[in-house]
C-alpha cells in the first residue's frame, strides 16, 4: 500500500512566518512537500470560515502560523488568532473532526529551521491521523438558479 | 381571469411558521382574495392526490416550510417544484435547517434508540420499532423512511427564494406577499427575501461599548441591565454574526439573539463568523485562560449552529461508520 500523502493548507503570516519559510528554502532545509502555502497580512486574518472550508474542500490538516507574540505587525492580530484557533478546536471537537489537524504555530522570521521542524512533524501527525474523510460533503448539492421568474 | 395559485406545505417543521402566516391578521383576508389556495394541509383539506393531479407549473406561488427529515418530505418537495413556478424556502427550516438540523449531530440510530427505547418516558417492551412497510388486515403499507441526516429545502430542490426567520416576522411576510399582490417585479432568483442586508446588532437599540469578556452567563444566571449591549455583559448573543430584518425582537424581551435569520450577507458560516466575533471580545491573552473562558459556554456547537447546522460548510457531525476508528 502507497503510504498517504496527507493536504495540508498552511496560512502564513507576511511578516514573520512566511518570510521563515523562504528562509528555510533560501537556507536549502528540506521541508515537507505537503503543505500548501498561502500567505495572508497577518495570522489574525485567517477567519475560521477558511479553515473549515478547507476541510471541505478535502484539505486533511491546516497550519497556522504567525508572529511571536509582541511581535505582530499590526500590535495584537496573533492574540486574536489564539484565541479563534481556541474557539474553532473546540468547535471541530464537537463536530467530530479530531482537533489535532489544526495547529497554531509562532514562527518568526529567522526561524527557518522551526518551519521546516514544524511542517515535517505536522505532515507526520496528519498522516497518522490519516485522511479527513467528510464523504458526506461529497455528494452535496449547491442548487442554482439563474433563469429570470416570471411576475405572477 | 383567474386568480394566481399560492400553496404552503410544511414539512420537518413545528407549525410555526404556519401560525406566523395567520399572524398578518386582517391581512390574510387580501390574500384569501387574492389568492386561490390550492393547498395547505395544516387548514385546508386537499390531498396529495389532488396535486398530483395538477399540470406541472400549476402552482404559482409554494411557501414550503420545513426542512427535509424523511422520504414524505423529500416526495413532496420534488413534486411541489414539479407543480411550481416559484418555490419559496419559508421560515429557517426550509432555509438552514433550523433546530431539527441539531439532529445532525446525533446517528440515525441513536435517535431512533433513544426516542423508541432509552428515553425515561418511554415504555416500550416489545421493540417496535419505525418500519417502512407495515401489513395490516393482509394490505401491505408504505411509511416514510427517517433519513440519516436533516437537510434544507435547497438541497433536495432548487427553490427560488428565501425567507429566513424561526418564524418569519409577520411584517417580512407581508411585505414579500404585498410585492406580488402589487405585481412589483421580483428580486432576482436565489435571494433571499423578508430580511434586511445587515447583522441583527444593526437594528439593537442597546448601548455598545468596548467589550471584555471573562466570563461567559446564561441569560437566568445573571440579571442583565436593560439598555446595555448583551454581549458585553457575558451573555452570548448570536446578533454580530446573524442577519438583520427581526427588529432585534429577542434582544428587546431582554434575551439573546439566538441567530435565526441565518448568516448575515456575504457570510459562507454563522457558527465560524461568530467564533471571529467572540474572539475578538475575549478578554485574555492566555491560551489556558481563553479555555477556561470559553468551558463556561453551554453547548458551543449548539449555539453557535442553532438554527444553521444543516446548512453550515461542515454540516453535521463526523459520524463514524461502524469498522472506522478514530485513529485511521
Amino acid at each position: 500500500m502507497s503510504e498517504f500523502n496527507p493536504r495540508i493548507v498552511g496560512f502564513l503570516c507576511n511578516w514573520c512566518s512566511y518570510t521563515g519559510a523562504d528562509l528555510a528554502g533560501t537556507s536549502r532545509l528540506k521541508s515537507s512537500p505537503s503543505i500548501r502555502i498561502i500567505r495572508t497580512m497577518c495570522s489574525g486574518r485567517v477567519d475560521p470560515t477558511f479553515v473549515v472550508k478547507a476541510f471541505e474542500l478535502g484539505a486533511d490538516g491546516v497550519l497556522i502560523a504567525g508572529c511571536h507574540f509582541g511581535d505582530c505587525h499590526y500590535q495584537e492580530g496573533n492574540y486574536k488568532t489564539m484565541r479563534r484557533v481556541v474557539l474553532l478546536k473546540r468547535l471541530l471537537y464537537d463536530l467530530g473532526i479530531e482537533p489535532e489537524r489544526v495547529r497554531l504555530e509562532w514562527i518568526s522570521a529567522s526561524e527557518g529551521e522551526k518551519f521546516t521542524r514544524v511542517s515535517n512533524e505536522f505532515t507526520e501527525q496528519i498522516r497518522n491521523l490519516g485522511p479527513i474523510n467528510l464523504e458526506y460533503l461529497q455528494n452535496r448539492i449547491s442548487h442554482s438558479l439563474n433563469e429570470p421568474v416570471e411576475v405572477i | 381571469m383567474s386568480k394566481p395559485k399560492l400553496a404552503l406545505y410544511w414539512a420537518a417543521s413545528c407549525g410555526g411558521c404556519e401560525i406566523a402566516v395567520l399572524d398578518i391578521e386582517e391581512k390574510i383576508l387580501d390574500v384569501a382574495d387574492f389568492f386561490d389556495i390550492v393547498f395547505w394541509p395544516v387548514a385546508l383539506d386537499f390531498k396529495y392526490k389532488d396535486v398530483e393531479a395538477m399540470p406541472d407549473k400549476n402552482i404559482d406561488l409554494c411557501l414550503f416550510n420545513g426542512s427535509i427529515r424523511t422520504s414524505e418530505n423529500e416526495h413532496l418537495a420534488h413534486l411541489l417544484r414539479k407543480k411550481s413556478k416559484v418555490l419559496v424556502a419559508f421560515g429557517s427550516c426550509a432555509h438552514e435547517g433550523c433546530i431539527p438540523g441539531l439532529a445532525n449531530l446525533y446517528k440515525k440510530e441513536d435517535i431512533l434508540n433513544f426516542v423508541y427505547k432509552e428515553s425515561p418516558s418511554t415504555i416500550n417492551e416489545a421493540g417496535i420499532f419505525p418500519q417502512t412497510k407495515f401489513k395490516v388486515n393482509g394490505n401491505e403499507i408504505d411509511l416514510p423512511e427517517f433519513y440519516e441526516s436533516v437537510k434544507p429545502l435547497d438541497e433536495v430542490v432548487p427553490v427560488e427564494y428565501y425567507i429566513p426567520g424561526c418564524p418569519p416576522q409577520p411584517p417580512q411576510i407581508l411585505a414579500v406577499i404585498s410585492l406580488i399582490i402589487e405585481g412589483k417585479p421580483l428580486p432576482p432568483p436565489g435571494s433571499i427575501v423578508g430580511a434586511g442586508e445587515k447583522t441583527c446588532c444593526d437594528e439593537c437599540t442597546r448601548t455598545r461599548e468596548e467589550k471584555k469578556i471573562k466570563k461567559f452567563y446564561r441569560p437566568f444566571e445573571i440579571v442583565s441591565k436593560p439598555d446595555q449591549c448583551l454581549l458585553d455583559q457575558g451573555i452570548l448573543c448570536m446578533g454580530p454574526a446573524t442577519r438583520s430584518g427581526c427588529g432585534a425582537l429577542c434582544v428587546s424581551a431582554n434575551m439573546p439573539c439566538r441567530g435565526c435569520y441565518g448568516a448575515p450577507p456575504n457570510s459562507l458560516d454563522q457558527g465560524t463568523k461568530m467564533i471571529s466575533a467572540l474572539s475578538s471580545v475575549i478578554d485574555s491573552q492566555d491560551p489556558e485562560e481563553v479555555e477556561r473562558i470559553i468551558n463556561n459556554i453551554a453547548d458551543l456547537v449548539g449555539t453557535l449552529y442553532r438554527f444553521s447546522l444543516p446548512s453550515s460548510i461542515l454540516k453535521q457531525k463526523k459520524i463514524l461508520r461502524s469498522g472506522q476508528n478514530a485513529s485511521n
